[in-house]
């Protein structure tokens, strides 16, 4: 399975990771030699296989519905690159 | 004085007499710490809370009520988070983040009395197998013989660098194909990989979430016991983290495995592998069997396809948990032009944070579960992977106990010697470790012999599902068949 430069800007965008028109060829090819290196897994017969889902066999534990931590929003808000009246500030997503 | 030599088992012993002190021990670390620039190990370092814990840890050794622990200087791979302390996964998207909260893992070692000396070298996200891929620079290995600088593996190769130098008693590893095992190889040290589970990921930095899994990297087998034991066990706060006793690791190295089945699976004999490994591995089957234990053939078919399986798996979870690395809500946020909004943000952000290999993963693993490919790729994966671990299920099924493999298809190689390849000849280092990735196994390199040039050579042992116990023994019985002392020659 070959990338052409329009999937890589596809992927590209899906990932929201911004690549230059120019670096699409080079990351298409990268790409392509990565696919082309688990099409391996084509050979293997996965009839009847369930997909692992879970690592080692464990149920979702439940825990009582209760509110265990809390109230510490100037923590949270600590990291942000940019914080307003108790929010995380973005550029504008509204027109 | 030389105490930052000590093993934790040699240093816990002469704490709890009183013969030396977890202060004077932590200054033996830092000066040697001071010193070691050019192996690149060290990336923040906290003496001033190194010595708060080691005043603390003094107290309570002179209180007797010391844990085995309590004042053991250990270095933290920049994946763990530390409170107040920089944690950014050797990478810049992280620069400048100062977590406002303790992993599990740390807050665990910090309780037993651990003494923290700073954060140590790693691949960004833990995504790379030569350190090359970290912000800071590559970690060195402190092994060489000749001019080159090698690699110390990753990605914990700081971790490793840095117990391998003598500049931490032990150090805090991860390992999702490889992470902790490949290093501790090409460095000489021992490092362990537990049971999916059996370790609290909770405040590690995820790369893949069903594959993480933490680990010590220590100079000894009876010190990964020591250190395993502080760390593990049930944690509220990691759903996956196994609600199982953990037993007294130490006191499985009982010296004994008479009886015990090894088995050797013929599917790990790669074309191409090394005269040296391919020894190394039988003069290592022949010292478990010298010990007591039953040497098995056995097969698991499906090896041939982990590598493909993980490079699928592996990114796909990435490509999800690195979504959160938005600029919005801690790390870099990109400069924006005039007229441009949020997605230009995003899209800015991750292309300045990020270092080729993650945005390569990254776009990988968008793809392999992107409409149209999902099932193609990542749900094709997850079943190879389920008869991976069918694999080993069968062999365990037979009566086998532990499995012996080599740990890494090479000695350490050159810095830069990688750089110019495809990223899947990097990928190859996993070869051997990663099936035990995608079967949540226990696995553990132990230190075994030196190569024609004097590098230092690991072989693994693979443990059934929980029995890090039982893993733990019989590495132990390895390391002192090999009797591995050798020790880098200082050039740093």
């Amino acid at each position: 399975m070959s990338i052409t430069p329009e999937t890589a800007r596809k992927v590209a965008r899906l990932a929201r990771i911004r690549v230059e028109e120019a670096d699409l060829p080079a990351l298409a090819r990268e790409l392509s030699g990565i696919l082309s290196f688990m099409e391996q897994l084509n050979e293997v017969d996965v009839a009847g296989v369930e997909p692992m889902t879970s690592v080692t066999p464990m149920l979702l534990r439940l825990r009582e519905d209760r509110v265990t931590e809390g109230g510490m929003a100037a923590r949270i808000l600590a990291n942000a690159p940019d914080q307003r009246e108790g929010f995380f500030a973005v550029p504008k997503v509204v027109e | 004085m030389t105490l930052n030599t000590l093993s934790i088992a040699e240093a816990r012993d002469l704490l709890r007499r009183r013969e030396i002190s977890a202060r004077d021990l932590t200054m033996s670390c830092l000066a040697a710490i001071d010193t070691s620039d050019e192996l690149g190990a060290f990336v923040h370092r906290t003496p001033d809370i190194a010595l708060d814990q080691a005043r603390a840890a003094d107290a309570r050794l002179a209180a007797g009520e010391a844990p085995a622990m309590c004042g053991i200087p250990v270095g933290i791979k920049d994946l763990f988070c530390t409170r107040g302390v920089a944690s950014q996964a050797a990478s810049n998207i992280l620069g400048g983040f100062r977590p406002e909260y303790e992993s599990t893992v740390t807050a665990r070692l910090f309780e037993a009395g651990a003494v923290m000396l700073g954060k140590l070298n790693m691949d960004e996200f833990a995504m790379g197998s030569s350190n090359e891929t970290s912000c800071y620079g590559p970690a060195v290995n402190p092994w060489k013989v000749d001019d080159r600088r090698l690699t110390p593996g990753g990605s914990s190769g700081g971790s490793a660098a840095a117990v391998a130098a003598d500049l931490c008693l032990a150090a805090t590893g991860t390992d999702t194909g490889g992470s902790i095992r490949q290093p501790a190889a090409f460095t000489g040290i021992v490092g362990l990989k537990p049971t999916y589970g059996r370790v609290s990921r909770w405040g590690i930095v995820a790369f893949a979430s069903s594959l993480d899994q933490a680990g010590p990297m220590t100079k000894t087998v009876r010190d990964a016991a020591i250190f395993l034991q502080a760390i593990a066990g049930e944690d509220a706060k990691d759903a996956t983290s196994a609600a199982l006793p953990v037993p007294d690791f130490e006191a499985a190295l009982t010296g004994d495995i008479r009886g015990r089945r090894i088995g050797i699976p013929r599917e790990y004999r790669m074309d191409g592998m090394p005269a040296e490994i391919e020894r190394l591995w039988s003069e290592g089957a022949a010292m478990l069997r010298d010990a007591g234990a039953e040497i098995v053939d056995i097969s698991l078919p499906h090896t041939k396809y982990a590598l493909p399986a993980y490079y699928v798996i592996a990114p796909a979870e990435a490509s999800s948990n690195l979504a959160r690395y938005d600029g919005v809500r801690y790390g870099h946020r990109a400069t924006l032009g005039p007229g441009e909004g949020i997605v230009e943000m995003y899209e800015r952000t991750r292309a300045e944070g990020f270092g080729p290999e993650v945005r390569r993963r990254i776009m990988i693993g968008t793809y392999v579960l992107s409409a149209g490919f999902y099932d193609a790729y990542y749900n094709r994966a997850r079943k190879v992977r389920a008869l991976i671990r069918r694999d080993f299920e069968t062999a365990f099924a037979e009566g086998i106990d532990a499995i012996l493999t080599p740990a890494t298809p090479s000695a350490a190689f050159e810095l830069g010697a990688q750089a110019s390849a495809d990223p899947v000849a990097m990928y190859l280092n996993d070869v051997f470790t990663v099936t035990v990735n995608l079967a949540g196994l226990p696995g553990i390199a132990v230190p075994v012999g030196l190569d024609a040039q004097g590098l230092p050579l690991g072989l693994q042992l693979i443990g059934r599902p929980w029995d890090e116990a039982g893993l733990l023994a019989h590495a132990h019985v390895l390391e002192k068949a090999a009797g591995f002392v050798a020790k880098p020659a200082r050039w740093w």
